[in-house]
C-alpha cells in the first residue's frame, strides 16, 4: 500500500477546503447512487423505510459519512490511531464489508467529478484516491 | 446473455451520441497514467510520458485516447453481441500482446494491423507482465470519471449503473479468449 506523501496530504487539504457547505449534498449523491448501483449494498440499510435520494434517513446519513471522511482529512498524519473508533464501530457494530470501502471511495469520486469538474484534476484524483485507500485501511485495521 | 433495459440501451446510446470522442478519449487516458503510472508500461513506445504535463502533450496518447472510444463505439453498436464483436481483439490482445486481461481492455479496429505490423516477438515476450485482477477497471473507471465531470448531474445514478453494466460487458469480453 503505497503512504501519502507530503504533496498528496497538501493535495487533499487544499481539495477538501472547498467542500464545507456541501458536505449534505455530496455526502447524499455519494450514499444514493451506491445504493442504486450497487443494490447489494442496500442491505445495510434494510432498516430504513425510504431508500431514495430525497429521504431524510439518506440525507442525514451522508452528511455522517462525509464528517468521517472529514475526521480522516484532519487526521491524515496518523490515521491508524486517529479512525481507531470508527474502525471498532464498522469491525464490531456495523459489521461492513470491507470490499465496500472500495465502492463508497469510488462513489465519492465520482462526486468530486461532478461537483467540481474543473478542480478534479487527474493529480487531485490520484492523491484523493490514495488517500481513500488509506483510510479504508484504517478503517479495517480492527476487523480481525 | 447479457440482458439491456430499453431504459439501459437509450442511456448508453445517449451517451455516445453526445461525446466529443477527441475531447473524452485523451483525457480519459490521460487520467488514467497519471493516477496509475503503472499502466504505463503498454505505452513505453509513445515517447515522454515523465509526467503529467508530458502525459497531456503527448499527440500519441491523445491518438490512442481517441481510438479507444471509437473501440468502445464497436460495443455500443452491438450491444447484443459485444463478446463476439471483441472476440477477434481479445485474441490479438492474449497472444500478440501478452497484455495481462485485466489490465487493457480497450481497443479499435485498426489496432490489430498496427501491432502485427510494428510489434516483434521478443519485445513481446519481454511484455509477459502479471498484474493484479482489477486493472482491466483502471481505464473503465478513469472514462466514469470523465463522463461524470462533463456530464454533471445528467451523470444520474441511474445513468452510472448503465454506463458501469456497458463497461463491465466490455471488460468482460475482451477477457474471453485469454488463457
Amino acid at each position: 500500500m503505497t503512504s501519502l506523501s507530503a504533496k498528496d496530504k497538501d493535495t487533499v487539504r487544499a481539495f477538501w477546503a472547498k467542500v464545507p457547505g456541501k458536505e449534505e449534498l455530496i455526502g447524499a449523491d455519494v450514499l444514493s447512487r451506491m445504493l442504486v448501483v450497487y443494490p447489494q449494498t442496500k442491505t445495510y440499510f434494510s432498516h430504513w423505510k425510504d431508500l431514495s435520494p430525497s429521504s431524510a434517513q439518506v440525507k442525514k446519513h451522508g452528511k455522517t459519512i462525509m464528517a468521517g471522511v472529514g475526521e480522516a482529512v484532519a487526521k491524515m498524519d496518523d490515521l491508524t490511531a486517529g479512525l481507531l473508533n470508527l474502525s471498532q464501530l464498522h469491525a464490531f457494530t456495523l459489521r461492513v464489508d470491507p470490499a465496500n470501502f472500495k465502492i463508497i471511495s469510488h462513489n465519492l469520486l465520482v462526486v468530486f467529478a461532478i461537483t467540481f469538474p474543473k478542480e478534479f484534476t487527474a493529480e487531485v484524483h490520484v492523491s484523493m484516491d490514495k488517500f481513500l485507500a488509506r483510510v479504508s485501511y484504517a478503517l479495517s485495521e480492527k476487523y480481525r | 446473455m447479457v440482458e439491456w433495459t430499453e431504459q439501459e440501451r437509450s442511456i448508453i446510446t445517449g451517451i455516445f451520441a453526445n461525446l466529443s470522442y477527441e475531447e473524452i478519449g485523451p483525457k480519459a487516458l490521460v487520467r488514467c497514467l497519471i493516477v496509475y503510472p503503472w499502466t504505463q508500461r503498454y505505452f513505453s513506445s509513445f515517447g515522454n510520458l515523465y509526467n503529467a504535463e508530458a502525459i497531456r502533450g503527448n499527440p500519441n496518447v491523445a491518438a490512442h485516447g481517441i481510438k479507444v472510444l471509437h473501440g468502445l463505439d464497436r460495443a455500443v453498436k452491438n450491444m447484443d453481441n459485444i463478446k463476439a464483436t471483441y472476440a477477434e481483439l481479445s485474441v490479438l490482445h492474449s497472444e500478440k500482446l501478452h497484455v495481462d486481461p485485466d489490465n487493457f481492455r480497450v481497443s479499435s479496429a485498426g489496432l490489430q494491423q498496427m501491432h502485427s505490423a510494428h510489434l516483434k516477438a521478443d519485445r513481446l515476450v519481454s511484455r509477459r507482465l502479471t498484474f493484479p485482477l482489477f486493472l482491466h477497471q483502471l481505464l473503465a473507471d478513469c472514462l466514469t470519471i470523465e463522463i461524470a465531470a462533463k456530464l454533471g448531474t445528467a451523470f444520474t445514478a441511474d445513468t452510472q449503473a448503465a454506463f458501469q453494466k456497458f463497461l463491465a460487458v466490455v471488460v468482460s469480453a475482451l477477457g474471453r479468449q485469454y488463457h
